[in-house]
């Protein structure tokens, strides 16, 4: 069962296979975990992991740069169907648009837009930094067995609006509902990051290496 | 609902823990490695490295440890110290740290800050701040940034430079008062609250917990995001849960996974 984790001069890939190696070695799943930069790779790949770090825009002009990876991500999911995890501006560009200093285009795979959060409440910090618990608003076998009273670690300014609610699997109360998780067929994303959340993180990615969509 | 953070900090020095470390059931108190691991059993929100190694040969020694932590802790690792260029920055991000924090670099040179956040993104560039009270009994309160650990003077407003950094994209301050650094009486609560109360993004109080309480103090009359403290817990007077008890009584939000 091979996973790729994409290499695309974005994040903290050493710490996120780690977790993914980790969490395989906790539950006894055989994994194979794979840090790429290489699209035939990650056409061959059962699983299929996208981490982002920074602002929307540079990391999809760093996506964009790797020859054919786009094509390569877009086969292995959305013809074949393979489990595909986005994780923080990895689940942006998701997106259909990324609204971040400039406007970019996503992948639009989960249709809707990257705002930014702007909290009602002028007390609330921005980046959104910490620890945050999720609200369910429905199942996901990603959060199986995942009590609602665990927390995840969250980083960021920006969130996935949704357009079509289906698509919202959980959100994290930061003044007002922020988007926390979004899945659609075999694609899902997090916001927040499971190779930094401890028991919840471990469990998560635990899950997504069972996951049979 | 977010929860403020407890932070223990290392200071790390070629690769090893100074200051010390206890813990019960710690094999090798001097590893940092092994300080991490204790702590994220223990429930820390983060973890923070201070590398104050003195020559850059040595710095090959953090970078591994950076390294041995990302791999063994699944938790967000700040680490700061003589970060001085872009590339300090990419290397201790790709060792495994999540954010890397810029001090006497960011005074002198604070298009650094503008770089950096624009390169790696706001979420990863803390700008470490070290104030000192330089007004007068009787005068408005007045603090500016000094460096060298206290010793340097700058000039320069602690309040107008933490707008100012944070206006060039740090994501985070880490504020430490240089009167309370090291003496347990306390945060400087009114240096804390009013940079908190200055700018949009999360501050973090350090400088001067000798009791849980002033943790207490830190998050809710500093108006602080996080506290971060070294020896209340490298030498066994409290644990990460006692703080968090600590605050959880007192009403503030805490994580207790």
């Amino acid at each position: 069962m091979k996973t790729a984790i994409i290499d695309y001069g974005s994040g903290n890939l050493h710490s996120a296979q780690k977790a993914f190696e980790r969490a395989a070695q906790d539950h006894t799943l055989a994994a194979d975990i794979k840090v790429t930069a290489d699209p035939d790779e990650v056409r061959a790949a059962d699983r299929i992991v996208l981490p982002g770090v920074g602002a929307f825009a540079d990391c999809k002009r760093g996506l964009d740069a790797v020859p054919g990876m786009i094509e390569a991500m877009t086969e292995a999911v959305k013809t074949r169907g393979r489990p595909f995890l986005g994780i923080c501006v990895g689940m942006q560009l998701l997106a259909d648009r990324g609204l971040e200093h400039e406007t970019s285009t996503g992948l639009g795979w989960i249709g809707g837009d990257v705002v930014e959060i702007k909290p009602k409440d002028p007390e609330l910090k921005i980046p959104h930094m910490g620890w945050n618990t999720l609200n369910l608003i429905r199942n996901h076998a990603l959060l199986a067995d995942i009590p609602e009273t665990l927390h995840a670690y969250f980083v960021h300014s920006y969130h996935l609006r949704v357009r079509d609610a289906a698509d919202l699997v959980a959100t994290t109360d930061y003044g007002d509902a922020v988007t926390a998780f979004v899945a659609r067929d075999t694609i899902a994303g997090t916001q927040f990051h499971p190779e930094k959340s401890q028991k919840l993180g471990l469990a998560l990615i635990a899950n997504f290496l069972r996951w049979r969509p | 609902m977010l929860k403020v953070r407890v932070i223990p900090c290392l200071d790390v020095k070629d690769g090893r823990v100074v200051k010390g470390v206890q813990f019960v059931d710690l094999i090798d108190a001097g590893d940092p490695v092994q300080s991490a691991m204790a702590y994220d059993a223990a429930g820390a929100d983060e973890l923070c490295f201070l590398d104050i190694t003195a020559s850059h040969e040595n710095r090959g020694t953090l970078m591994d440890v950076v390294r041995r932590t990302a791999e063994a802790c699944f938790m967000p690792l700040t680490v700061g110290g003589g970060v001085r260029t872009i590339e300090d920055i990419r290397n201790l991000l790709l060792a495994g740290a999540d954010k890397v924090s810029i001090m006497t670099a960011a005074v002198f040179d604070r298009d650094f800050v503008n770089r950096a956040a624009e390169k790696f993104g706001n979420q990863c560039i803390v700008v470490a701040i070290d104030a000192k009270k330089v007004s007068q009994d009787g005068e408005a309160d007045r603090w500016e940034i000094f460096t060298h650990g206290g010793r340097k003077p700058t000039g320069i407003d602690a309040i107008d430079y933490a707008r100012d950094v944070t206006a060039r994209g740090a994501g985070e301050l880490l504020l430490t008062s240089m009167d309370r650094d090291g003496t347990k009486v306390g945060y400087d609560l009114a240096l804390t609250r009013a940079i908190a109360d200055a700018v949009s993004v999360p501050v973090i109080a350090s400088g001067g917990v000798g009791t849980l309480q002033h943790m207490v103090e830190g998050i809710r009359d500093g108006h602080a995001s996080a506290v971060l403290a070294a020896s209340i817990f490298h030498f066994g007077h409290h644990t990460i849960r006692e703080a968090k008890t600590a605050l959880q009584t007192a009403g503030l939000p805490v994580r207790m996974d």
